[in-house]
């Protein structure tokens, strides 16, 4: 087993320390660095709640080991805002839109979204519902998470 | 749901990564995306002593073209092939068959080389392998060799890849410019594996078939060769072929099992119905 010393970017600020190789990037995001946003699902790469955004791509973090991160910048829902009163505007869709009910998705959903949002050329509707296939919800029926996705394709037109 | 502990070494090139596999013995795996190693850490069902990083190892990702065909390096990433302009103008049956490997997130790590050295029976890269005739290249401190994709599986995630050698490239040919491609996946939700999968390519020149590569996904133990069709269709004719008969000379290689999912009845029932519709609208087109 061995132990490895990483330092990376974290929503802009600079995170070091030491952690077992099997460490994976999620429970260091979550238990090391106190980034509790993304979630701990099915910890198997099947449910999408821990989806983060590495070096600008979003990946899931439970399947990545937490020495892999190093020297990359790595973005979690907490990085979208620093303030509840000034939300992303994707986070303002998802209220307006009764996106969320319980919430736990909800991170690995937005980070899919904005990496979407800042690809391009942006993505058509149908492109942004087939990368939300990569994630699980089990409260809304997805109908208010759509309609964020058709109101962020609309105003690409 | 935490892996087993193991040892984490970086392969900054191919020839470490080699170099490291043979130093590691059988306990070694090589970590490429992670898309399907890292769940089977999770779960406990892999359990390795080494994993040797690939993802620095930049001389093993790309594609490149040569006087037989393209070659893709493994690391090369499945969101990368997707978008390649090589791949999308010379090889436009990858990105049909990549855009249904996994989803968005895990195409953005997962690699080319990965899946394919895997050999998942139901997965879409190494039915696509088979059916275009690709070969792999692996690579040892013995030294360098070529396998046709037809040779490589051998059983379900089973190979003829010695534990000592490493998956550096996949290697495919090319395919007449106007070659027709069909793609056929049936699943219960996007991105999960195929129950019944088909990747053809057909040559046809002058409403001529001449050269047929057929292979079916989720059909079998491995990726399965559909080579008595290839041998019937070479040299038909679009415009008289009977697509119901050829439907079932496609099935002679395929051993569908039963499973969770489905019956090997409804497998075999899928497969000829996809076949057999998707050549005969092809060849209506065509000829009309």
């Amino acid at each position: 087993m061995s132990l490895h010393f990483i330092e990376f970017e974290l929503n802009g600020r600079t995170v070091e320390g030491t952690c077992e190789a099997r460490r994976t990037l999620l429970d260091y995001l979550r238990s090391d660095a106190g980034c509790t946003g993304p979630h701990a699902g099915c910890e198997h790469g099947v449910c999408g709640a821990c989806t983060v955004i590495v070096d600008g791509k979003a990946v899931r973090s439970c399947l990545m080991l937490a020495v892999q991160a190093n020297g990359k910048a790595v973005e979690t829902v907490e990085g979208l805002t620093d303030n509840e009163q000034n939300l992303h505007p994707i986070q303002k869709m998802f209220r307006e839109e009764f996106a969320l009910q319980c919430g736990f998705c909800t991170p690995g959903f937005l980070m899919t979204l904005v990496a979407l949002d800042r690809t391009e050329p942006r993505p058509n509707a149908a492109e942004m519902r087939a990368a939300l296939s990569g994630h699980l919800c089990r409260c809304t029926g997805y109908q208010g998470i759509l309609r964020v996705v058709d109101r962020l394709a609309e105003e690409t037109r | 749901m935490k892996a087993a502990p193991f040892d984490y070494l970086e392969a900054g090139s191919a020839n470490e990564a080699v170099h490291l596999m043979a130093e590691a013995g059988s306990d070694g795996v090589i970590l490429a995306g992670g898309q399907t190693l890292m769940p089977l850490l999770a779960l406990r069902m892999a359990m390795p002593s080494v994993l040797i990083d690939i993802n620095s190892a930049t001389d093993m990702a790309g594609v490149t073209a040569n006087e037989n065909g393209f070659r893709i390096g493994a690391r090369t990433r499945q969101a990368e092939a997707l978008i390649d302009p090589l791949v999308g103008r010379h090889l436009p049956m990858l990105p049909k068959a990549l855009a249904h490997v996994g989803h968005y997130q895990t195409r953005a790590q997962g690699t080319v080389g990965g899946s394919i050295a895997l050999g998942e029976p139901a997965a879409e890269l190494p039915a696509s392998a088979v059916a275009m005739g690709a070969l792999v290249e692996l690579r040892s401190r013995r030294g360098t060799r070529m396998v046709p994709a037809r040779e490589f599986y051998i059983g379900p995630y089973m190979t003829v890849r010695a534990d000592d050698e490493v998956l550096i490239a996949v290697h495919y040919p090319h395919w007449h410019d106007g070659t027709q491609l069909i793609f056929h996946e049936v699943a219960r939700r996007a991105g999960d594996f195929a129950l019944v999968g088909l990747v053809m390519l057909l040559d046809v020149r002058a409403g001529r078939v001449e050269r047929a590569g057929v292979a079916w996904f989720g059909m079998g133990p491995t990726p399965i060769a559909a080579v008595s069709v290839e041998r019937a269709l070479t040299g038909c004719s679009l415009d008289t072929l009977d697509p119901r008969e050829l439907a079932q000379i496609a099935l002679t290689e395929v051993e569908p099992a039963d499973d969770l999912h489905a019956s090997a009845h409804y497998r075999r029932t899928v497969a000829a119905r996809i076949f057999a519709r998707r050549l005969g609208m092809l060849a209506g087109e065509m000829v009309a």
